[in-house]
C-alpha cells in the first residue's frame, strides 16, 4: 500500500499557490477541514476561489479566510450566516456564484466522475437558467450544468488510514466524498489516523485512490451553529 | 386565523402513512410535531440523513449530527446517512414523496418565490430549487398576506422565482387551497373565524370557489 501521511496541515497545504481553486467539504460548520483552513490563514495564501456549500460564520470556518481577505470568489448554495461575507459582497470585493445545492453536489460529483455535463430540472425557469442550454426530456425541461473540479480539495473525515481510505461520521459526510474525488490534489484531515489495515474494507466511504495526502488533525473545535436540545 | 402552529397542524393532516418527507425550515419543521402516532413517515434532511430524530438531550449533543437548518438532531432506529450528492439523487430521482416548504409568494399557475429579495441580502437558494423542481407533491406553508396587507397569492410572482408550475397545495393562516393544473387557486377550507369574503379580498390571483366552503377541522 502507498503511504500518504504528511505530518500536519502546514505541510499538507505547503504548495497551494495564490489564485488556486479549492474545494472545501462541510455543511455549515459540520465536517469542515478546520486544520487546513487555519494553516491557510497562517500562510496568507490569497486570491482563492472557494467551492463550498456555505461560507462559514464570521469567526469560524471559511469566515476566517474572508476576514483576512484571502478569498476572491465563493461558489456556494447558501451563505446567509456571515456578516463579513455580506459586507464584502455588497462592496464588490468578493465575487459570488450561487448554485442550487443539489446542482452543486452533482457538479462536484461529475467533476470527480469524468462526466463533463449533465441535465437537471433545478432552476429551470428561474434566473439560474440564464445563459444555459435547456433541453426537454420526456416532456420536462432541464438545464445543462457542467462539472466542477479543483486544484486542491480539502476534506475532513472521522477516521482514515495512511493509504487515504476515509470513514465519515454522521452528517459530517455531506460534500466531503465528492470533493475528495474532484480535487487534482486531495488533502484529507482526520480525527483519527490509523495504520493501513486497521479499517474494515467493508466500511470505507471514500477509497484511498482519491486522496493524495492525509494527516492526523489536532485541536478540533467542531463548533455548533444551532445548539438545539430537547426541553425536559 | 391560524398561527404558525395551526398551519403546521393542518398540514400534518395531509401526511400519509409510509411516506418519505422533506421538511423545509420554519413552519414546515413544526409539522413533524403534529404527525399522528399511527402514521409512520421518514423525514429526509438534505444534508444527508434519512430518519431525523428529535432534538438531543444536552449530554447527547453531537456536532457531527445536524439537520439542514444546522440544528443538532438525533438518529432513530433505522436511520441512514449519506452524502449530499446521494441526498439530491433521492430528491431529483423522485424517491421523496412529499416536500413541505415555506414561500414568500405563490402564483396562480403554481410558481413559487422563496429565495431572494432583490436589494436586500441574497443568502442563496440552498436546496429549495432542487426540491421544487423535482417533487411530485409540494405543500406550501405561508402567510396569506404580507405584513403590509398585500396578497402573497398572486397572478404572477413579483420576486425572483424558485421554481415554476410546481406548487400543488397551499395552507395559509386563512385557508387551504389547491393550485389547479390549468391554473387558479381552488378554495377548499377556511381557517376558523375567516369568511370566504375575507379570503377573496386577500387573494390577488384567480380564486375558484365552488359550493359551501367548510371550516378547517383542527
Amino acid at each position: 500500500m502507498i503511504n500518504k501521511e504528511v505530518s500536519n496541515a502546514r505541510e499538507a497545504i505547503r504548495d497551494i499557490p495564490n489564485n488556486a481553486t479549492l474545494m472545501l467539504g462541510g455543511f455549515g460548520l459540520c465536517g469542515i477541514p478546520e486544520n487546513c483552513i487555519s494553516a491557510l490563514v497562517e500562510k496568507g495564501t490569497t486570491g482563492l476561489t472557494c467551492i463550498s456549500n456555505n461560507a462559514g460564520v464570521d469567526d469560524f470556518g471559511i469566515g476566517l479566510m474572508l476576514k483576512t481577505r484571502q478569498v476572491k470568489k465563493m461558489i456556494s448554495s447558501y451563505v446567509g450566516e456571515n456578516a463579513e461575507f455580506e459586507r464584502q459582497l455588497l462592496s464588490g470585493e468578493l465575487e459570488v456564484d450561487l448554485i442550487p445545492q443539489g446542482t452543486l453536489a452533482e457538479r462536484v460529483r461529475a467533476g470527480g466522475a469524468g462526466i463533463p455535463a449533465f441535465f437537471t430540472p433545478a432552476g429551470y425557469g428561474t434566473e439560474v437558467s440564464e445563459g444555459k442550454e435547456v433541453r426537454e426530456f420526456h416532456g420536462k425541461m432541464y438545464l445543462m450544468e457542467e462539472w466542477l473540479k479543483a486544484d486542491f480539495a480539502l476534506v475532513k473525515a472521522w477516521k482514515g488510514d495512511k493509504s487515504g481510505n476515509l470513514v465519515f461520521k454522521g452528517t459530517a459526510r455531506n460534500f466531503n466524498p465528492m470533493m475528495a474525488q474532484a480535487g487534482k490534489i486531495t488533502i484529507a484531515e482526520v480525527e483519527e489516523l490509523v495504520e493501513i489495515g486497521e479499517l474494515d474494507p467493508n466500511e470505507i466511504h471514500t477509497p484511498g485512490i482519491y486522496v493524495q495526502r492525509i494527516f492526523q488533525g489536532v485541536d478540533y473545535e467542531k463548533r455548533i451553529e444551532q445548539r438545539t436540545t430537547r426541553i425536559k | 386565523m391560524l398561527d404558525k402552529i395551526g398551519i403546521a397542524k393542518r398540514i400534518a393532516q395531509e401526511v400519509q402513512d409510509g411516506t418519505y418527507i422533506n421538511l423545509g425550515i420554519g413552519i414546515p419543521t413544526l409539522v413533524a410535531n403534529f404527525i399522528p402516532e399511527n402514521i409512520n413517515v421518514v423525514l429526509q434532511s438534505e444534508n444527508g440523513l434519512l430518519g431525523i430524530g428529535p432534538f438531543p438531550d444536552e449530554e447527547a449533543v453531537d456536532a457531527d449530527l445536524i439537520n439542514a437548518g444546522k440544528q443538532t438532531v438525533t438518529t432513530l432506529k433505522g436511520s441512514s446517512l449519506f452524502s449530499s450528492a446521494e441526498s439530491f439523487e433521492m430528491i431529483r430521482g423522485g424517491h421523496v414523496d412529499l416536500t413541505i416548504l415555506g414561500a414568500m409568494e405563490v402564483s396562480e399557475n403554481g410558481d413559487i418565490a422563496n429565495w431572494k429579495i432583490p436589494g436586500k441580502m441574497v443568502k442563496g437558494m440552498g436546496g429549495a430549487m432542487d426540491l421544487v423542481a423535482s417533487a411530485d407533491n409540494i405543500i406550501v406553508a405561508m402567510q396569506h398576506k404580507s405584513r403590509s396587507g398585500d396578497s402573497k397569492l398572486l397572478k404572477t410572482c413579483t420576486l425572483p422565482i424558485t421554481g415554476i408550475k410546481c406548487v400543488k397545495k397551499i395552507v395559509t393562516d386563512m385557508a387551504v387551497l389547491d393550485v389547479l393544473p390549468q391554473g387558479g387557486f381552488k378554495l377548499l377550507e377556511r381557517a376558523p373565524g375567516v369568511t370566504v369574503e375575507e379570503i377573496k379580498n386577500a387573494t390577488e390571483g384567480e380564486l375558484i370557489i365552488e359550493g359551501d366552503i367548510p371550516e378547517m377541522n383542527i
